[in-house]
């Protein structure tokens, strides 16, 4: 195996770990600090890439796209949150499990009928499309190193936000004490609201930017869901930094699992059966690593609270 | 407002009538029907002692539904194709085997999963339990020996000893009946000690500690109770449809499950029955209506989850004592 293969799968893993961080951040940033377990998540992720696919089949340009596509996100949460969600907060879990399993029926069929079954494609830019040469004689393509520059981008942007801004005081105030943050003349069903939009944004984001490098569909949504669900299990729930690791390791063991494994089981195996037990097992990696992780810390690997 | 346990004859007694009524009006559909509504029902009885009883809310229960589809779906496929298993054991296409057999993987499945799942709770159990759904779907689609991807078809029903299972109404029998055994064990298991302390376990696992018992050993073996029940519905979900696929291991599956529960009323000895039956009338009845009638399903759950927190039994019967 060539060092150059090796060296873009690593590229392909982290740029695969980015996409989940964006999805993962939100998740995480709506547990942290309202408690809620959102498996409508997906859904806006979904709305996100069909806003985009629209606005570029429209107007043809992408950056007007990946605009629509926060917007779309960010409204679709912020109006969720009002109608529904915020009568979740004092419930237990199962009933926001309940109600969020609802939504996601509601988006997906919803989606459907607005936009058919048929898959949408949103074209990569051409400004963006085709390879770019790396230092070492690499070829790889120019949106996924984008891809991996705004996860990167998104992450720095995120961490100040929460670190240095005010509404970054306000939410980290709003994780350790909400009644304390109230009594102080905060608003906190307006902070409750724009923290689900903004989490919202970012999955709509994460959407419009993977619609460009798979089918915009419905349903494509869940899948991402839940291994973003993997990634802050494993990162540690409510913690942005866990959600970074957590992602950036996921997305290396699933696109390095894929790569490796089969060769690793023909050191000692028949190579057919070797590549048939290989895949099998990598498409289990990620699954085996959050068990691990899970032996190891039960509350993730930055994660305080159980 | 009618005591729960008149509700529940009543709707022993109509889970009955219906498939009857079909055979004298030659309906077999309807028949059929009823059969899915009593299967899914057991699967949603299998989860309901984990959730109801033991407060687990497992989002991955379709992990053991798939285990018991497959345990028939490959004991079948070597009997029908006449090769042998490992170590030169014969499939075989006898009920009793077959639901033995799901019974125990899907208990095994389900001690392994518990094992690592039950160390954490709340949010963290959910996601978790989700994403080993996940792994056995993902498994399930890679392993290309039992037809990966598409799945594996059992060209003729199972035999029972004494019943020609290919009659819809003695396949209803013999679905309704494992139904009926299933709502006895839950019932006898939550009076029992077993289920007191599960309970307690749920509502204050401090406590129960502290009386010497172990909450972790009381889950888990609910989980695995839990887990071989929803695993022989999956058995006879795949015997139902002649057919399993990865589809049995979806997450869509286990968000169903916990679905029938809710409308019932979650912790009802017969909410899953109801849940299923208005479940399944609904697809059935406004999918001819409208191929978007899962907007309807959505719009219904959120009213339910909201507003009528018991539940339709919990609408009829009152709040639980």
């Amino acid at each position: 195996m060539s060092l150059i293969l090796l060296i873009e799968q690593v590229l392909n893993g982290l740029q695969f770990g980015v996409t989940l961080f964006l999805m993962a951040a939100g998740l995480t940033l709506v547990f942290g600090v309202m408690g809620l377990i959102n498996l409508a998540h997906g859904s806006l992720f979904m709305v996100g890439a069909f806003a985009a696919a629209a606005v570029a089949g429209a107007t043809g340009s992408f950056v007007l796209a990946l605009g629509a596509a926060l917007a779309a996100a960010a409204a679709a949460g912020a109006l969720v949150e009002v109608l529904v969600i915020r009568r979740l907060y004092a419930r237990d879990h199962l009933d926001q499990v309940l109600a969020t399993f609802a939504l996601i029926l509601i988006f997906s069929e919803g989606t459907r009928w607005v936009f058919g079954s048929f898959p949408l494609y949103l074209n990569i830019p051409a400004a963006l499309s085709g390879p770019i040469s790396l230092p070492g004689g690499i070829e790889y393509s120019t949106y996924r190193l984008f891809l991996i520059g705004v996860g990167i981008a998104v992450a720095i942007g995120l961490g100040l936000l929460i670190t240095r801004s005010r509404l970054g005081i306000q939410i980290r105030a709003g994780e350790s004490d909400r009644e304390m943050i109230a009594a102080l003349g905060i608003d906190i069903s307006r902070l409750y609201t724009i923290v689900f939009a903004l989490g919202a944004a970012l999955a709509g984001l994460a959407g419009a930017l993977v619609g460009a490098i798979q089918s915009v569909q419905v349903g494509m949504g869940e899948p991402v869901l839940i291994l973003a669900f993997v990634v802050i299990v494993i990162g540690g729930i409510g913690s942005i930094k866990g959600a970074l690791v957590g992602a950036v390791l996921v997305g290396l063991t699933d696109t390095l699992g894929k790569l490796l494994l089969p060769g690793m089981f023909a050191l000692f195996m028949p190579a057919s059966s070797a590549a048939t037990v290989g895949s099998a097992l990598a498409s289990m990696a990620i699954y085996i690593l959050m068990a691990a992780v899970l032996i190891w810390r039960p509350t993730g690997l930055f994660g305080v609270r159980a | 407002m009618i005591p729960e346990r008149w509700l529940n004859a009543a709707l022993t007694l109509g889970l009955l009538a219906v498939p009857l009524w079909a055979l004298w009006a030659d309906e077999p559909f309807t028949i059929t029907l009823a059969t899915k509504v009593a299967i899914l029902a057991l699967a949603g009885v299998g989860l309901n002692i984990a959730l109801g009883i033991g407060g687990l809310v497992s989002l991955g229960h379709a992990a053991f539904f798939g285990v018991g589809g497959y345990a028939m779906g490959i004991l079948a496929h070597h009997a029908q194709t006449f090769q042998p298993m490992i170590w030169g054991l014969e499939g075989t296409k006898s009920m009793p085997i077959i639901w033995l057999t799901a019974l125990v993987s899907s208990g095994l499945a389900a001690l392994a999963i518990g094992a690592l799942t039950l160390r954490t709770s709340g949010v963290y159990f959910i996601m978790i339990t989700l994403a080993f759904g996940q792994m056995f779907y993902y498994f399930a689609i890679s392993w290309p020996a039992y037809g990966g991807e598409d799945g594996l078809s059992i060209y003729v029903r199972n035999g029972f000893p004494g019943l020609n299972t290919l009659d819809p109404i003695q396949f209803f029998a013999i679905a309704f009946t494992a139904l009926m055994l299933a709502l006895f064990l839950h019932a006898r298991l939550k009076a029992s000690p077993f289920g007191l302390a599960l309970n307690a376990a749920r509502q204050s696992p401090d406590r129960v500690e502290t009386v010497g018992l172990s909450p972790f050993r009381l889950r888990l073996l609910a989980f695995v109770i839990s887990g071989a029940i929803t695993g022989l519905a999956g058995a006879l979900f795949a015997d139902l449809n002649r057919f399993v696929s990865p589809t049995m291991f979806s997450w869509q599956l286990s968000g169903e499950l916990i679905v029938f529960l809710l409308i019932g009323g979650v912790a009802r000895l017969y909410g899953p029955v109801v849940g299923a039956a208005v479940f399944i009338f609904l697809e059935h009845h406004l999918g001819d209506i409208s191929e978007f009638w899962q907007i309807g399903l959505g719009v219904l759950l959120l009213l339910i989850v909201l507003f009528a927190r018991g539940g339709l039994i919990g609408l009829v019967a009152g709040e639980k004592r």
